[in-house]
């Protein structure tokens, strides 16, 4: 059970999202989250969260994994929000509630929490339609310009593709140190945190011990293998911009525009909505 | 012609009077010991020896992974102490490790055989050609796309030979590579790389402990503590059974059978090695009866 770690959050489905460029999704991310905090008002946040929607359906991936990684911000958010509750400074108009609690603090918490729910839900997107694979392809492609100024690109690119091929290989390794532990009488499900803290120490020094014997050995395998890390090497995979991600490039624009313009005329729409309603 | 065929006829590997040890000059402990050793452009070369007789220090001597303390290792005629050949040595002597799992590089089957060509700068056109090439080579076509820690030990084992074959090289060292595998694992990446070195003419050396394995090679080498016991075709080797009890290896299941039967008395021909000269003996025998 411990080597499904590798697959980490990725879902796997055939969708528009899934086939598009790992650069492209990367640049749209920061293109969202840009979009996010452009957002001045509810109206804004909304209309980014509905865009966020669309991308969900389009990626085919169930809307309950995307929530469910607001699981792991659920006490930043919480905690965000009460800081912003208490240390609220009232304006003169502010209605005041109780202790220090005003209306206006309440509402600019709730948009503060909102914003961050969005923001971890977008990146969720990402995780969930791109395998680690191919992420690391995109930020090895983004990051090349950086090469001009002797930024290690290539380097940092292939200790991220190790690291992610050694999951498993270390997740294995780990049950079967467990395993052998347990065989002799430890135990690591009793106790209280302290002590099942200490269980692991007689897992984690064979399991770095075993890391650095694997990482000797792969050392001399690239070695036989010619790896030099020199200019002579060549590139085999290629990330190539397909028509599909022309238009999601399109589609965030006009979600940008529209946001911005929401921004503008926020107070229009708002007594619009009013006059419909009466 | 096909892919990566080998064409020229010279020794592959020479050690002229090696000797090699591990840690500083003071306190070194001699591994190898006035070492001398040829083998052969396109043959087949197992290397046996219990543990610690040198036969992997002998593997990482060829590709310059180690360099020795006196005497000279040349490949195709390049010694692997110059710094300057290591890049064409490697790229010409090939090997495949013990642990499948500590000399994959990538995720993925086709990323991983692909490290190679990439080193040593093949344009991308030709990679994807290579790739076919070892893919088809090892019979692992089906796992080009899948992840390489989702595969059994036998077809790690064969993507590392994949992957070491991609390189294009003359030779192909085995480095106990299938001391790890189950018997059927083992027999996979046996059969694949007696047929490189039938169909391509790849000189192949396998570092192993199995005898089974050590008789379907030209030529076999005894190492023992350092130095050379034996040398010879597997039928010459086996028949020397002091040498073979010396080193602390055993004779094959089907040669210990026969020679259990000849003690029973029963009138076998001597020289019986494998599983097929076994039965065809047998059943001769029982024809005369």
């Amino acid at each position: 059970m411990l080597s499904d770690v590798t697959f980490g959050q990725y879902y796997q489905a055939d969708s528009f999202v899934h086939k598009m460029d790992p650069r492209v999704k990367i640049l749209l991310l920061i293109a969202y989250i840009v979009m996010v905090f452009v957002a001045k008002t509810f109206l804004g946040l909304f209309a980014t969260l509905i865009f966020l929607l669309v991308t969900v359906v389009a990626s085919k991936v169930p809307i309950g994994s995307v929530l469910k990684s607001i699981k792991a911000i659920l006490f930043l958010v919480v905690f965000t929000a009460i800081l912003n509750i208490c240390f609220y400074s009232p304006k003169n108009g502010d209605t005041h509630l109780f202790w220090v609690v005003y209306t206006e603090g309440l509402i600019s918490a709730g948009f503060l929490a909102l914003r961050l729910v969005s923001l971890v839900m977008g990146s969720a997107v990402l995780t969930l339609t791109t395998t680690p694979v191919s992420l690391t392809d995109g930020i090895e492609s983004l990051l090349k310009p950086l090469s001009l100024v002797k930024f290690p690109v290539h380097d940092l690119a292939l200790i991220m593709s190790i690291a992610l091929r050694s999951i498993p290989t270390l997740a294995n390794e780990t049950e079967r140190i467990i395993n052998a532990q347990k065989a002799r009488g430890a135990e690591f499900d009793s106790g209280n945190i302290i002590k099942k803290a200490k269980a692991l120490i007689p897992v984690l020094i064979p399991l770095l011990i075993s890391a650095f014997r694997r990482g000797d050995e792969l050392g001399d395998a690239m070695d036989a293998r010619c790896y030099s890390g020199s200019k002579v090497r060549t590139k085999y995979k290629k990330l190539t911009l397909t028509f599909r991600d022309l238009v999601a490039t399109l589609v965030v624009a006009i979600a940008i525009t529209g946001v911005i313009m929401l921004n503008a005329y926020d107070a229009q729409i708002m007594l619009m909505l009013a006059k419909i309603w009466g | 012609m096909g892919m990566c065929v080998i064409i020229n006829v010279m020794q592959a590997i020479e050690f002229k009077n090696v000797s090699f040890g591990y840690g500083d000059t003071d306190s070194r402990q001699e591994v190898l010991k006035n070492l001398t050793l040829t083998i052969k452009q396109g043959s087949f070369v197992a290397l046996l020896g219990r543990n610690g007789s040198g036969k992997s220090t002998c593997a990482r001597l060829i590709n310059g992974l180690l360099t020795p303390n006196e005497g000279t290792v040349t490949v195709f005629g390049m010694d692997t102490r110059d710094k300057k050949n290591l890049f064409e040595i490697r790229k010409r002597a090939g090997m495949v490790f013990q642990n499948p799992d500590n000399q994959q590089i990538a995720s993925i089957v086709e990323d991983d055989v692909a490290f190679g060509p990439e080193n040593i700068g093949v344009p991308r056109e030709e990679i994807k050609k290579r790739i076919d090439y070892a893919l088809k080579a090892t019979g692992t076509e089906e796992f080009r796309h899948s992840e390489v820690a989702r595969l059994s030990g036998g077809q790690k084992q064969r993507v590392a030979i994949a992957g070491a074959i991609a390189i294009c090289p003359d030779i192909l060292i085995l480095d106990e590579s299938t001391s790890m595998l189950d018997p059927k694992g083992r027999k996979e990446v046996i059969e694949v790389v007696r047929a490189l070195n039938r169909e391509r003419g790849m000189t192949v050396i396998d570092i192993t402990h199995y005898m089974d394995e050590a008789v379907e090679a030209d030529e076999i080498c005894i190492m023992g503590d350092g130095v050379i016991l034996a040398q010879g075709s597997p039928s010459q080797i086996f028949a020397q059974r002091d040498i073979i009890m010396a080193s602390g290896l055993e004779l094959p299941v089907p040669a210990r059978i026969a020679d259990a039967l000849k003690k029973e008395g029963l009138p076998l021909p001597d020289g019986i090695l494998t599983k097929e000269e076994l039965s065809k003996s047998l059943c001769e025998l029982l024809q005369k009866i």
